[in-house]
């Protein structure tokens, strides 16, 4: 039995960026339609009835920052779509991007008509440079059919767009330094207050989601909110994007439901590893976030369930190592990474990841002391104190849970 | 390199000479150049031409990995190192390299048609290892496709 969807992913493959045509023929924009008609309010409940949370990785429920922004009394606001999509591991929203842009301006269509926007940004990684050009050209198309511009589809709603190009800086994943990179500074993080909802982009409220979260809210106001919840298993709703990868045998994007488990997508969707072994661990919703064993595979794949393990769904990725990686190994790059994108603004994070990274590389070549393990932690502790976003907030989160769960073979790698 | 000025105009244009578009700008000035790299009088121009200082410029262009803060080789090859890649034994990929190059990570060729990094993960995990070379990416990586895709890149350049 196929265990993936197809209801957020439904046009892939289905059509190029150049046939507008075969999109609406599709069942496109018809979303769009039905929000035009049913008026912001609708667009709000239907969202809130599929319990629609934001696909960015903090799993914040979509309608909360949707009325928040509808309801700001400012004349001038933005919506946006993140699209710096950089966690290791990541690389379903590249897909959503390339392989049905237009659902994605839809969706920010919707979300401008909703919240009485008038303009809307997407901020696209600099890695993904093909899928920007791409979108201009979406844009432009969707213009040339009054999707897009004045007074859209007979009514006295206009919305245009723009396509913006991050440079490199996975930190800018994060609203505020996103924001700062859009002005033209240093994308670095600011103290979050006030939130970019409130003053954001050109210090205007600006509501931000995820790629996923405009697709997801485009597929539902198209087919019913309804349509949408009934995709998940064992009465959890919806379906999510996953980024399947690692030692796995058939790596790629899939569109899983709610409340199928972990066992499940290693092993019917992904084929199993490649050396056919059950898998050691896996690494759930970035390099951010923790470790799953082996021995917890059974865990449904939902927001509760994973919560209640200290697991993330987060961005939606699943990096899977079979019995040949080390731990420690794989904690080298994750830590090294963060090394790398830390923004170098606050001390805690700019010093941290750069002694976490340190400590565990001592680690991989079996030369570390019980000190330096005793401080591995407590640089972790104030590393998760006193950060000031959350990249150096999380940045140890994997560590942590390497500890939790393979303590045993991390401390083989301890010098007596 | 320093980059013709009609052509940074005409970029500067573009975006409306808006400070806002310092990285968009930068990004498209380095697009012309071979080696990968604004130099610092371009930079000082533009700076000049936006009405800011150079060091408004500098910390900019410092910040960010898309914008090279040394020349690189006509072919700049950039390896992932992120974990998935990792897992996918990048580092066959990357000992081959090095010797055949005959250079380390993060330097350059002599006659400067290669250079050799390391990146942070640029999404293309579905196909790892994989590797950027100029911007585009090349994945399900193996020595023999490594050898054959320099000997293209070499070839190209006796035309």
């Amino acid at each position: 039995m196929n265990k993936t969807r197809r209801l957020i992913s439904e046009y892939f493959d289905k059509y190029t960026v150049t046939e507008i045509d075969k999109y609406i023929d599709l069942g496109g924009f018809s979303g769009l339609k039905k929000a035009l008609k049913e008026g912001p309010d609708f667009v709000i409940d239907s969202i809130q009835k599929a319990e629609l949370r934001g696909r960015g990785g903090a799993a914040f429920p979509c309608f909360k920052k949707w009325t928040s922004a509808k309801n700001r009394p400012e004349p001038v606001k933005y919506v946006l779509v993140n699209a710096d999509e950089g966690e290791p591991g990541t690389f379903k929203d590249r897909d959503l991007l390339a392989k049905d842009p237009y659902r994605i301006i839809e969706g920010l269509i919707i979300a401008g008509y909703t919240t009485g926007a008038k303009e809307g940004y997407i901020y696209i990684r600099e890695e993904y440079d093909d899928i920007r050009r791409q979108m201009n050209e979406a844009i432009a198309l969707a213009k040339s059919r009054n999707f897009l511009g004045n007074n859209i589809l007979g009514t006295d709603f206009s919305f245009s767009i723009k396509a913006y190009t991050g440079a490199g800086a996975y930190v800018c994943g994060e609203n505020t330094a996103l924001i700062e990179s859009m002005h033209g500074n240093v994308g670095r993080p600011r103290v979050k207050t006030p939130r970019v909802g409130e003053r954001g982009l050109f210090d205007k409220p600006t509501m931000v989601n995820n790629v996923e979260t405009y697709a997801c809210v485009a597929a539902i106001m198209n087919h019913g909110w309804e349509a949408y919840a009934n995709q998940g298993l064992n009465g959890h709703k919806g379906t999510k994007m996953i980024s399947l990868c690692g030692n796995i045998m058939r790596p790629g994007v899939y569109e899983v439901p709610f409340g199928i488990t972990v066992k499940e997508i290693i092993e019917e969707i992904g084929g199993g590893t490649r050396d056919l072994s059950l898998g050691k661990f896996i690494q759930s919703g970035g390099a951010s976030c923790a470790l799953i064993p082996y021995t917890h595979f059974d865990t449904p794949y939902t927001y509760d369930d994973f919560k209640k393990k200290g697991f993330d769904i987060g961005s939606g990725s699943i990096v899977v190592a079979n019995g040949n990686v080390r731990v420690v190994d794989y904690l080298s790059s994750v830590s090294g990474f963060f090394e790398h994108e830390s923004c170098g603004k606050c001390t805690p994070c700019r010093e941290g990841t750069k002694r976490m990274h340190e400590i565990i590389d001592d680690l991989c070549l079996n030369r570390a002391s019980d000190q330096q393990v005793n401080r591995l932690f407590e640089i972790a502790d104030s590393m998760m104190d006193s950060s000031l976003c959350g990249l150096g907030q999380t940045a140890p989160t994997a560590t942590l849970s390497a500890f939790k769960h393979f303590k045993e073979e991390i401390m083989e790698s301890v010098t007596k | 390199m320093e980059v013709n000025k009609e052509r940074v105009e005409e970029i500067l244009e573009q975006y409306d000479f808006r400070q806002d578009a310092l990285v968009p700008i930068l990004m498209d000035t380095q697009n012309l150049c071979d080696d990968h790299y604004v130099e610092e009088e371009t930079q000082r121009y533009i700076a000049r031409r936006l009405n800011l200082t150079y060091v408004d410029i500098y910390e900019v262009s410092s910040f960010f990995s898309a914008i090279n803060k040394a020349p690189k080789g006509k072919y700049h090859i950039q390896l992932c190192d992120s974990s998935v890649c990792r897992i996918n034994k990048k580092d066959i990929i990357e000992e081959y390299l090095e010797d055949v190059l005959g250079i380390r990570v993060g330097e350059t060729t002599a006659d400067k048609m290669f250079t050799l990094e390391h990146t942070p993960c640029f999404g293309a995990c579905d196909i790892s290892p994989a590797i950027r070379i100029n911007k585009k990416v090349y994945g399900h990586l193996t020595i023999q496709k490594v050898k054959q895709l320099l000997a293209e890149l070499r070839g190209a350049k006796d035309e």
